[in-house]
């Protein structure tokens, strides 16, 4: 080497060096395409059959080894000739080719990378050398070195062909000088030239040596592998953890179990600090390689003391109940001592620096000593004016509040201000709506309730008059008598109360479902508050049939009333919340059936029907009709059961009555009378004149009808049909009348149209039906339905006498012959366990007692038939007598009923069996005119 | 006119004593026939439930398995299932031929008054003193009702099912209609508590018993009074009614012992049948022939219009 320095051009060659060119030879043609042949090593011409098709190696000459080539051998084995395992490893499909050097599987012996040095790993080398050191036999490396096979790689021979040796570093020559000048800085890079060892044992006798003209090379650096560690690691391993390593810091408290003494790898990283080596680096996993050298740490000897032997006893503070966790997370833990109680911290959150703020907790203020708790409301109303107030609560009202004024008038409090004072103080304006609720109201309504309140405050007085006031109320509230007029007076109302009013945001869409039909509705309700009058004839579609027209006018003229907006005035004195609360509305049943009251009226006046009967929109669920096999009603409609509206909690409208005809699909066409609605009849005769006989012999002729066919129902008197008015009661408004009962529902004529009404209000049956002396001086038309009234039950209690059980059929006697045969199984009869009684609690009708015979003494004594004819018999008497009284009206109808009474006369011998013969004896001509007659009296009714 | 006028048949009563049935299941709360008239149903205070032959009187069948006594049941159209219900609020679903419970359907809070299928026995109807009807479905798996009718102010004491109808007696004194092809809801006021409610069966008029002793009939459509039946008793007791087989009589149990029979057109008393000394508690009106079951105590009777002359025969066998 020194040698070489000396040089001054240093060539290194490599590779084969061409031959010289001669001066005079002739220029080589080069060789044509197709002159370019291949040659297998044996010198023989190889022909290129295709990549897939054997390459090279196709042909017979060419082949795998056999004749056949490519031909799959046919597997054969017999009983004495087993065939051999073939195992067909893939080198038996190879040509020897490719056994070569350049071949698919080069077969070929070559050091393994246990034993080739060239290429080996640097850092491990290193490693090796330096263990080779502390190692028993110190010449280990030396030695191997000495072996090491001469292949060495590219690089390696390049520079040593440059003159680099083992051991040195790569670089420009230094000189000693520089380096001893930096020998107390950071960076030391120590090297020698005289001993060559590259050891940094002698580094401190070098020093000495160096001459001042001589360079050295530059010392050997292993490079520190910086790149981060991604695998996965075994559990509790610690890397390197380079602070604590370069750092030296101190060790951590807690026990280390497995931290090895790893000096050589200090060494490694050229710490020179010796006694702080040990602790240096830091990184362990489960166990320690052989080659490392503290047994102390490999075969570690446990002591009890080392571990925690109380639960959540003396903890270290870091609350890791035996986990051992990694080193960084014990250390923040220790930071985090504080927080300990706490728990877990999150990730990402730390503990406040600061301590939290104490809350300042105020002690209540104490009350002044003539505190009252009790809340008082300042009725701007005039109590006495109020007739809903019991007078008890009227009293104590005044009381109180007197009281409050006369205590304490000159205080002022906050509280004793009211609303218009505080406003004065603060400096408000009024608010413009009205100051009192009575404002609010309609006139007529107003007017109503004053007069009621008045009626009240004098009520034996002039009862008169506050009767007449509720008959005008009546009539304010609904003018127009028949549905079709009454759903115009809804129209109006519905005008009056969307008129001029701007807001249209926040209505309520109740036709949301149906987009079209929603916008239908909101073009009504633009109208509507424009003030068109036929804003909704306008509105509707023109396409849809008259039905569907009607029926979306009445939907949309009730839905505009229940959604109307909140008047002007009102919606001036609140303010809309910000936010919708579900919480102040409730769900309310949209129909709800009607007042008990009027319909009580009217069941003791046996009028059945238009006031008894309530139609009201029910929606099936979905399922439910597709059980029964019905088309759904609502098919777009999610409403199950009654519909429901939400309304305010409180809202006024909960409380106001919607004038509304509740049967509206119900067109008024004349009632279907039966005999037994009778004051009803009566009503209805004065207005068409259909007398009751006439009604009798439609009822008649349809009676004979079902016992012809007998597959007919109880088909009743649908309608008068007939038209022939009866001469025995002539009537007034016969013909004219009749006719307007037709007609007048489209004019509007108030004074029929009103009993016609479908439902009047409450008031007009009081009015109507309350006493007597009332209705005198009411007006002639109720004195007259109440003469009537009385006629009729009066009538009514000779027809309920006329209605006593009669015993066509004679049949009593009959039975109890033979039910005779059974009653000694009767008799027998199981004694029932008086145990089972009836529940304490019961509702609605009972069950009977499981015994009642027992209690009154056994079901031995049966039915005796006298029993039961003694009370016929006298019913029949009384028949007679009503007989004789009506007995000219009946004088048409006689023959029309003989007939069938022969009839009946055929049917009792033929109802009653062999076992009746002696009773269908005395059923004879006597009987049967007393039949006829007990008939002809029940004909009346 | 090639067919003479077919012989006007005579209304026939169902007067005559056939058999007495003694059901040894205490008292007998309800007796139903089936869809054909050819079996009956017994609901006893002993929580069972009986399935009788008609023709022979001979118990078929003991159904047990509710908690207390059976209040109503009823025959699917095709005698395959029964369904029945009880004072210890629930309905329960049988099947005939194996007397196993189907389906128990809990969800009522009250004991459940009535019971129905409807017409292809899809829905079970039950009527409660809850004052719901629920409507369970007897196809699904779930035990939870289709839906449920809260529309009575008090407790339903009875429920028919017509069609597409479903007729509704309540205690707060209203018959409600509930037309699920309308998808309406009528209600007719009759002030005092209904006790029982029947269709006529052309479907044009609904009667109804009340606890002020009056059955009436009503028309279906406008609710009008068609006709009132007195003389009875029923006063404090939930009695049937129900209208003969042609709809040519109605007739009502009553608390005097004996079973009240109008004619339905004239209103007039026609028969009086006297059952016994006890109150007449459940009747029902073979669906095609003229023949009457009535409930009393413990016993079952049966009526016909014409003495069974094999009687004795009978009763051998």
């Amino acid at each position: 080497m020194a040698s070489d320095s000396d040089a001054d051009e240093d060539f290194v060659t490599y590779g084969t060096p061409l031959e010289p060119l001669e001066e005079d030879e002739p220029l080589k043609k080069p060789v044509p395409l197709h002159e370019q042949t291949v040659k297998d090593e044996k010198g023989r011409y190889q022909r290129f059959h295709g990549a897939f098709t054997g390459g090279f190696s196709a042909g017979y000459f060419n082949t795998v080894g056999s004749k056949e080539g490519w031909a799959p051998s046919t597997f054969m084995s017999s009983r004495q000739q087993k065939a051999e395992k073939q195992h067909a490893r893939p080198e038996d499909f190879m040509d020897e080719e490719d056994f070569s050097e350049h071949g698919i599987a080069p077969r070929e012996i070559t050091t393994s990378q246990e034993f080739s040095s060239g290429r080996r790993d640097e850092l491990r080398e290193k490693a090796r050398a330096v263990n080779a050191q502390t190692a028993l036999i110190p010449g280990d490396t030396l030695l191997e070195e000495l072996i090491a096979p001469a292949r060495l790689s590219i690089g390696v021979e390049l520079l040593r062909k440059m003159g680099w040796k083992d051991g040195q570093g790569v670089g420009p020559r230094v000189k000693r000088k520089a380096c001893r000048r930096r020998s107390d800085g950071g960076a030391k890079v120590y090297s020698c030239v005289l001993p060559p060892t590259g050891s940094e044992d002698s580094e401190d006798e070098e020093e000495e040596f160096a001459p001042e003209n001589v360079t050295f090379a530059p010392k050997d650096v292993t490079p520190v592998d910086f790149s981060p560690r991604l695998g996965v690691q075994g559990l509790g391993y610690r890397g390197l953890d380079p602070g604590l390593a370069l750092l030296g810091r101190g060790q951590p408290e807690h026990i280390d179990l497995f931290r090895p003494q790893s000096e050589t790898r200090g060494r490694l990283f050229g710490d020179t600090q010796g006694g702080a080596r040990r602790g240096g680096v830091a990184g362990q996993a489960f166990g320690v390689g052989a080659l490392e050298d503290d047994d102390e740490d490999v075969y570690h000897r446990d002591s009890m003391s080392r571990y925690d032997m109380v639960l959540g006893g003396e903890e270290p503070g870091d609350g890791l109940y035996g986990w051992t966790a990694p080193q960084q997370y014990i250390q923040k833990r220790v930071k985090s001592k504080d927080a300990s109680y706490l728990g877990k911290i999150l990730e990402g959150f730390t503990l406040a620096q600061k301590p939290a703020e104490e809350q300042m907790i105020f002690p209540p203020p104490s009350l002044p000593s003539d505190y009252r708790p009790v809340h008082r409301f300042r009725t701007s109303v005039d109590v006495l004016g109020l007739s809903g107030v019991s007078p008890a609560l009227a009293e104590a009202l005044r009381v109180s509040r007197g009281h409050m004024v006369t205590e304490e008038p000159q205080h002022g409090g906050r509280h004793q201000l009211d609303s218009g004072q505080r406003r004065a103080l603060l400096g408000e304006d009024a608010p413009q709506g009205p100051s009192s609720v009575m404002e609010l109201l309609r006139p007529e309504d107003r007017q109503r309730l004053l007069s009621l309140s008045k009626s009240t405050k004098t009520n034996t007085a002039d009862s008169h008059e506050a009767l007449q006031s509720a008959k005008l109320s009546a009539e304010a509230l609904l003018p127009c008598p028949a549905a079709c007029s009454g759903l115009q007076q809804q129209q109006q109302e519905a005008l009056v109360a969307w008129r001029g009013i701007q807001t249209s945001s926040q209505t309520f869409k109740p036709f949301e479902k149906n987009p079209s039909k929603q916008a239908r509705y909101e073009l009504y309700l633009s109208r509507l508050k424009q003030g068109h009058t036929d804003a909704l004839e306008q509105s509707l579609d023109p396409g849809m049939t008259e039905w569907e027209r009607s029926r979306e006018r009445e939907e949309f003229v009730r839905a505009s009333i229940l959604y109307r907006p909140t008047s002007s005035s009102l919606s001036s004195r609140f303010t809309r919340a910000t936010h919708l609360e579900d919480d102040d509305t409730v769900e309310v049943n949209r129909d709800v059936e009607g007042d008990v009251d009027d319909k009580q009226a009217a069941i003791k006046m046996k009028m059945f029907g238009k006031l008894t009967r309530e139609t009201l929109e029910w929606h099936p669920d979905k399922l439910l009709c597709k059980r029964f096999n019905v088309p759904n009603p609502y098919p777009g409609s999610s409403v199950v059961g009654l519909p429901k509206v939400k309304r305010d909690k409180f809202s006024v409208f909960n409380f106001l009555t919607v004038a509304e005809s509740r049967d509206p699909t119900a067109p008024p066409e004349p009632r279907k009378k039966s005999r037994w609605d009778v004051s009803d009849q009566k009503q209805e005769e004065k207005r068409r004149n259909g007398p009751p006989s006439e009604l009798l012999s439609a009822a008649r002729s349809q009676t004979s009808e079902t016992k012809l066919g007998p597959t007919s129902g109880p088909v009743l008197p649908a309608s008068p049909v007939s038209t022939s008015t009866n001469p025995q009661t002539p009537d007034n408004r016969t013909e004219a009348g009749k006719q307007q009962s037709s007609d007048q529902k489209k004019e509007g004529d108030e004074e029929e149209g009103e009993e016609e009404e479908s439902r009047p209000p409450m008031d007009l049956f009081k009015a109507i039906f309350a006493s007597s002396s009332d209705e005198k001086s009411s007006s002639s038309e109720g004195e007259g339905e109440d003469e009537e009234d009385k006629k009729d039950s009066k009538e009514e209690e000779e027809g309920t006498v006329n209605l006593q059980p009669v015993n066509l059929f004679n049949v009593t006697a009959t039975s109890t012959i033979t039910s005779s045969t059974t009653t000694s199984s009767r008799q027998t009869a199981e004694v029932l366990s008086p145990t089972s009684t009836q529940d304490p609690e019961e509702f609605g009708p009972k069950l009977p007692p499981p015994a009642a015979a027992l209690i009154r003494g056994g079901a031995t004594s049966l039915f005796s038939p006298r029993d039961e004819q003694k009370p016929s018999k006298s019913s029949k008497d009384k028949k007679h007598k009503n007989k004789k009284q009506h007995k000219h009206k009946k004088k048409k109808k006689q023959k029309k009923h003989k007939g069938k009474q022969q009839k009946s006369r055929k049917e009792v011998p033929d109802s009653s069996s062999e076992d009746s013969d002696a009773e269908d004896g005395q059923v004879s001509t006597e009987e049967l005119l007393k039949r006829l007659k007990s008939v002809r009296s029940h004909q009346r009714w | 006119m090639a067919f003479p006028q077919p012989r006007p048949q005579a209304p026939q009563l169902p007067q005559y004593l056939l058999r007495t049935i003694d059901c040894q299941q205490g008292a007998v709360r309800a007796v139903r026939f089936n869809a054909d008239g050819n079996y009956l149903l017994s609901c006893g205070s002993d929580k069972s439930i009986k399935l009788w032959s008609t023709s022979r009187g001979t118990l078929l069948k003991t159904y047990s398995g509710h908690g207390y006594e059976v209040l109503d049941a009823d025959g699917s159209y095709d005698n395959s299932q029964i369904c029945s219900c009880s004072s210890d609020k629930t309905v329960i679903l049988w099947d005939v031929a194996t007397g196993q419970v189907t389906r128990k359907l809990r969800g009522h809070a009250g004991k459940v008054n009535c019971v129905q299928f409807n017409e292809e026995a899809t829905v079970i109807l039950s009527g409660s003193i809850d004052g719901t009807v629920r409507c369970w479905d007897t196809r699904s798996r779930g035990y939870k009702p289709i839906q449920i009718l809260d529309e009575a102010r008090d407790g339903v004491s009875s429920l028919k099912v017509a069609q597409h109808e479903l007729l509704t007696g309540s205690v707060d004194g209203r018959v409600r209609r509930y037309d699920l092809r309308m998808g309406q809801l009528h209600t007719d006021f009759i002030s005092s508590p209904i006790t029982c409610v029947c269709f006529s069966h052309d479907g044009q008029c609904t009667l109804s018993s009340s606890l002020d002793s009056t059955v009436r009939l009503l028309d279906k459509s406008t609710g009008e009074m068609l006709g009132e039946y007195t003389g009875h008793t029923m006063k404090g007791y939930k009695l049937d009614c129900c209208l003969s087989s042609r709809d040519t009589h109605v007739l009502s149990c009553s608390e005097d012992g004996h079973v009240y029979c109008w004619d339905l057109v004239e209103g007039s008393l026609s028969l009086k049948l006297p059952v016994g000394k006890a109150v007449v508690q459940s009747l029902s009106f073979h669906p095609t022939e003229t023949c009457l079951l009535t409930a009393m105590e413990g016993r079952i009777q049966m009526w016909g219009a014409e003495p069974e002359e094999t009687q004795e025969d009978a009763a051998a066998t």
